[in-house]
């Protein structure tokens, strides 16, 4: 019946709501407008300003060996960031999805935690934990282990940050999915892991992806928790988004811009990625609605 | 393979799902567990599938624990309400499953996987949608899956939760008679659960009616409709009727009319004790005119011709309740009554139950 009128609403929309030709082109106006200052334009102007000065002299500025190094250690805090973060988020969102304890509301407000706080905040819980003042620190220089102002302290405080990520993404779909498959498995003999390859997995790999996608997004371009436990010493606690930011104040632009399109191609390749998968995925669940759709169906009528 | 099912109690927090429940089925039998929803009767086949464990009691398999055995290692096939099939694989897959997740050494090789497999959607009727998936088939045909699904790893016990509850009627009424045939074939021990009485009377070899976390009654199909144990079995496998009546010698006092029950006589029963006294609306005899004192005087308020049978409802004169009456249509032919015209009602064929006596 909702359906039914739902396709009727649509087919009215033409005739019945019409806007005048003038407010329907200023709107359009408007929408475009905002679209092409505060998106495009600015994109534009990182991919104009990098390349001013030729293709020669962005590529130097990329091979400068304390950038190289950036590239680098960007590169190694999302290869560690990210596969833990991937491990955590399916628990944390099994956990959720999947049974009721005590304490579940709390759990998922402490996942969300680090989308809550300010990225400086998670940067200095750090430093509060482990620097030289910092409750661990005196016990950490004995042993003369270095996590703040060092890469161990920039893998951490970029997994706290992205943590919440594959979680939050998984959840809601785990929920929808509820436990049947699952038990469906084990009583046909599945073990644990075969239960979680060959059922749960393709179940939720679209969700996952796209976790994953905004997750490494993050890792590569968090700032401000970073910047706070890096240091900024150059070539060796240096991020992308923190190297881009010590060539701007030194006024290289052309080099700062460099830089900065690797992080605005990386944004745009997240950008195109997460299309496609969405795209994927919204067919699949539009399937699954539908089924659900199919089974609220049915026991309407029992 | 025969299922005992001992003292089982289960809670939910405050919820007594299951109150010290004891079950014995026979080898080979179609049982269902038949109660209103909330009874226990999903919650005992999940603890005797394995799926939930009891907070205290036991079950055995022929004989054998089985209560702390996995789910695994129990040899159930279990077929859930929604189905819960694969839905990332092909119908093949589906049924292959269980057959596939078997350690190395006792997996069967892969061609006889898929004679196997083969023969079991030859047996659902579903060889020709082994490529399909799940959310291109009807109901019916993804029960019929799971139900192969099932089979295919050759339980012992067959469990079905609500397996019908899900399908439109006609659809429902054809699987019913199929899988009352497929047991006689297979004869593998299968238990059910419905909330269904209808289904359940027509499919089993026996019904176990179950309310609040109890059985009330285990009997064939036709005994616990006959004679049912209590007012709740009476009342759970049919619409009936309630006489509100007072006991006086072997009579019952019922309005202004009195009914005779011979069997009150010698049960000592005082004078005046409250009876309930019931009956089925197939079994209220309504005619034009009084024949007698046991006839109760009543209203037509509605006519409703369903198929072959007639209802009615009545309104009685005396007291204002509402009975409800199934004739033939011919009976109501005969008869010639029309909304708001006067019936009688004559009692007989009444079921009594007086509290704190067994009748």
């Amino acid at each position: 019946m909702k359906r039914f009128r739902g396709i009727r609403k649509g087919q009215n929309e033409g005739s019945i709501i019409t806007e005048p030709i003038w407010l329907q082109r200023m709107l359009i106006g408007v929408a475009v407008g905002f679209v092409i200052v505060f998106l495009i334009a600015p994109l534009l102007i990182v991919f104009g300003q990098a390349l001013a000065k030729g293709w020669d002299a962005y590529w130097e500025a990329i091979r400068e060996p304390d950038t190289f190094k950036a590239i680098q250690l960007t590169l190694l805090t999302a290869a560690i960031s990210v596969p833990l973060n991937l491990i955590f988020g399916v628990v944390a969102a099994w956990l959720i999805a999947k049974f009721d304890f005590w304490g579940k509301n709390f759990l998922l407000t402490l996942i969300d935690l680090p989308f809550a706080i300010s990225p400086i905040i998670s940067g200095l819980i750090f430093v509060l934990l482990f620097g030289l003042q910092g409750l661990l620190g005196p016990w950490l220089s004995q042993y003369n282990i270095k996590i703040v102002f060092a890469v161990p302290g920039i893998i951490l405080a970029t997994i706290f940050v992205t943590f919440p990520f594959v979680a939050r993404e998984l959840i809601p779909v785990m929920q929808s999915l509820g436990n049947e498959e699952e038990e469906a498995a084990i009583v046909l003999g599945a073990n644990g892991w075969q239960m979680f390859f060959k059922v749960t997995l393709p179940n939720i790999k679209w969700g996952l992806l796209y976790g994953v996608i905004l997750c490494n997004a993050r890792a590569m371009g968090e700032f401000g928790a970073v910047s706070v436990v890096s240091g900024h010493i150059r070539g060796q606690t240096n991020t992308i988004p923190l190297q881009v930011e010590i060539l701007y104040n030194e006024y290289n632009f052309t080099a700062a811009f460099a830089v900065a399109s690797l992080l605005a191609l990386l944004a745009l390749i997240t950008l195109i990625v997460k299309h496609v998968v969405e795209w994927k995925s919204g067919r699949h669940h539009s399937n699954s609605v539908q089924i659900n759709r199919f089974k609220e169906g049915i026991s309407h009528e029992y | 393979m025969s299922i005992k099912v001992e003292h089982i109690t289960k809670n939910y927090g405050d919820f007594q799902a299951l109150k010290d429940l004891s079950l014995d089925i026979p080898g080979g039998e179609l049982v269902a567990l038949l109660g209103p929803s909330g009874s226990g009767k999903t919650t005992l086949l999940r603890i005797i599938a394995g799926l939930e464990q009891p907070d205290s009691g036991r079950i055995t398999f022929h004989g054998e624990d089985a209560t702390s055995q996995s789910v695994g290692k129990r040899q159930v096939g279990f077929v859930f309400q929604h189905y819960a099939l694969f839905r990332n694989m092909t119908v093949f897959e589906n049924v292959a499953f269980g057959l596939r997740v078997k350690p190395r050494r006792e997996r069967l090789p892969e061609s006889v996987i898929r004679a196997k497999v083969h023969q079991l959607l030859k047996l659902v009727q579903m060889e020709w949608y082994a490529d399909r998936y799940p959310s291109q088939l009807s109901g019916g045909q993804r029960q019929r899956i799971a139900l192969a699904r099932a089979l295919a790893v050759e339980p012992k016990v067959l469990l079905l939760d609500e397996p019908f509850g899900a399908l439109d009627a006609k659809v429902r009424k054809e699987l019913r008679r199929w899988i009352r045939q497929l047991h006689d074939e297979i004869h593998i021990t299968s238990i059910f659960v419905t909330h269904d009485q209808e289904e359940a009377l027509e499919v089993a070899d026996r019904v176990v009616v179950m309310n609040n976390g109890r059985i009330e009654q285990i009997g064939t199909p036709e005994e616990v409709y006959e004679h049912p144990a209590n007012l709740f079995v009476y009342q759970f496998l049919g619409d009936i009727n309630l006489f509100q009546g007072r006991v006086d010698g072997n009579r019952i006092k019922v309005g202004n009319s009195e009914v005779a029950f011979p069997e009150l006589a010698g049960m000592a029963i005082p004078d005046d004790k409250t009876a309930i006294a019931y009956a089925r609306p197939h079994e209220l005899e309504v005619y034009g005119e009084s024949h007698g004192e046991n006839a109760i005087e009543a209203e037509v308020r509605h006519v409703r011709v369903i198929g072959p049978t007639v209802r009615l409802e009545l309104r009685r004169r005396d007291n204002g309740g509402y009975l409800d009456a199934e004739l033939s249509k011919e009976r109501f032919h005969e008869l010639k009554v029309r909304v708001g015209e006067r019936v009688f009602v004559e009692l007989r064929n009444l079921k009594i139950f007086v509290e704190d006596y067994q009748i």
